[in-house]
């Protein structure tokens, strides 16, 4: 009786102590990361195995804002912005756009892998590749601290025209660039 | 150093509640795993792109993690996220481009076909 007495008595001391480490703001937070996590992982796992090209990409979208998402709540509304804007939106319409350009005749195994000796080595390099990776970023030990950064639009816009003007100006002109290289790749350069 | 093999229970569940840097670190990892394994094993040009892209993505989400969780004084982390995001943009409408003019001249996306520059 008095060993299941204190057998109680261990459990309860354990709950009392989980309970007080945590609150409801801590775990609001979790969970928020945790389903944003979710979203994005499961959505690049359908990207990768979804035998419909078309679904990968709707997939690869559903990836871009999940992923937009966590830089909103990294304190980023900037980044998670642009993520939206530029992935969600126009690389996502990119990509349809070229899927449908170049439709296969059978969209329902439009995706295909390669022979199953080459997905088990591709499983094995990737999984040891992250495997690796969390290792080490589970056994180094950060100096973590929030900085109080202020507003980061306007910080973003006083570094880019300030001390980063150059890499800036240099952004602007590799769009330029690209833009022009896309357009006359796509249509040929001696065609009319 | 971490010693992660003399972790308890309530240790183990206080790490995975308060959210840190480590976790978007692993999320960032396994986001790109994801994308290597595509990479490595579709036979299209246009999702060994979507696969990049998804690489991309979780490079960047690492410029933005260090930059939130570290001691910074300002923000140059997420200005390389800004740069990369339009690296990223140009490289997949080139890529886009190039694979469209592909399948007008071969009729085909597939990259085992294209193997005329092979030695």
């Amino acid at each position: 009786m008095n060993e299941l007495l204190k057998l109680v008595h261990g459990v309860v001391n354990w709950g009392m102590d989980t309970a007080e480490s945590m609150n409801a703001g801590v775990l609001i937070d979790a969970s928020v990361f945790y389903a944003l996590m979710w979203v994005s992982v499961l959505a690049a796992l359908g990207v990768v195995l979804c035998r419909n090209v078309v679904h990968s990409a709707l997939l690869l979208t559903a990836s871009f804002i999940g992923v937009g998402c966590l830089y909103i709540y990294m304190d980023s509304p900037f980044i998670g912005a642009v993520q939206f804007l530029v992935y969600g939106g126009a690389v996502a319409i990119l990509i349809v756009m070229a899927l449908m350009l170049t439709r296969r005749d059978d969209m329902a195994h439009s995706n295909l892998s390669r022979s199953l000796f080459c997905q088990a080595g591709a499983a094995v390099i990737s999984g040891a590749f992250f495997l690796c990776i969390s290792v080490a970023s589970l056994m180094t030990q950060f100096r973590e601290m929030s900085a109080e950064l202020g507003d980061s639009v306007t910080g973003l816009a006083d570094m880019m025209l300030t001390k980063y003007i150059l890499p800036f100006e240099v952004a602007a002109v590799l769009l330029l660039i690209a833009m022009i290289g896309a357009l006359v790749i796509a249509k040929g350069a001696h065609e009319s | 150093m971490m010693d992660i093999f003399s972790l308890s229970a309530v240790d183990i569940l206080n790490w995975s509640v308060h959210i840190g840097l480590t976790h978007f670190l692993l999320l960032a990892a396994l986001l790109f795993s994801i994308g290597l394994y595509g990479l490595l094993t579709r036979r299209g040009i246009i999702p060994t792109l979507m696969c990049v892209e998804l690489m991309l993505n979780a490079a960047n989400i690492n410029l933005v993690a260090f930059n939130h969780y570290r001691p910074v004084t300002d923000f140059s982390g997420q200005l390389m996220a800004v740069f990369s995001i339009a690296v990223a943009a140009s490289e997949v409408a080139i890529g886009i481009a190039l694979a469209f003019r592909i399948y007008r001249e071969r009729g085909s996306v597939n990259i085992d076909e294209l193997n005329h520059m092979k030695g």
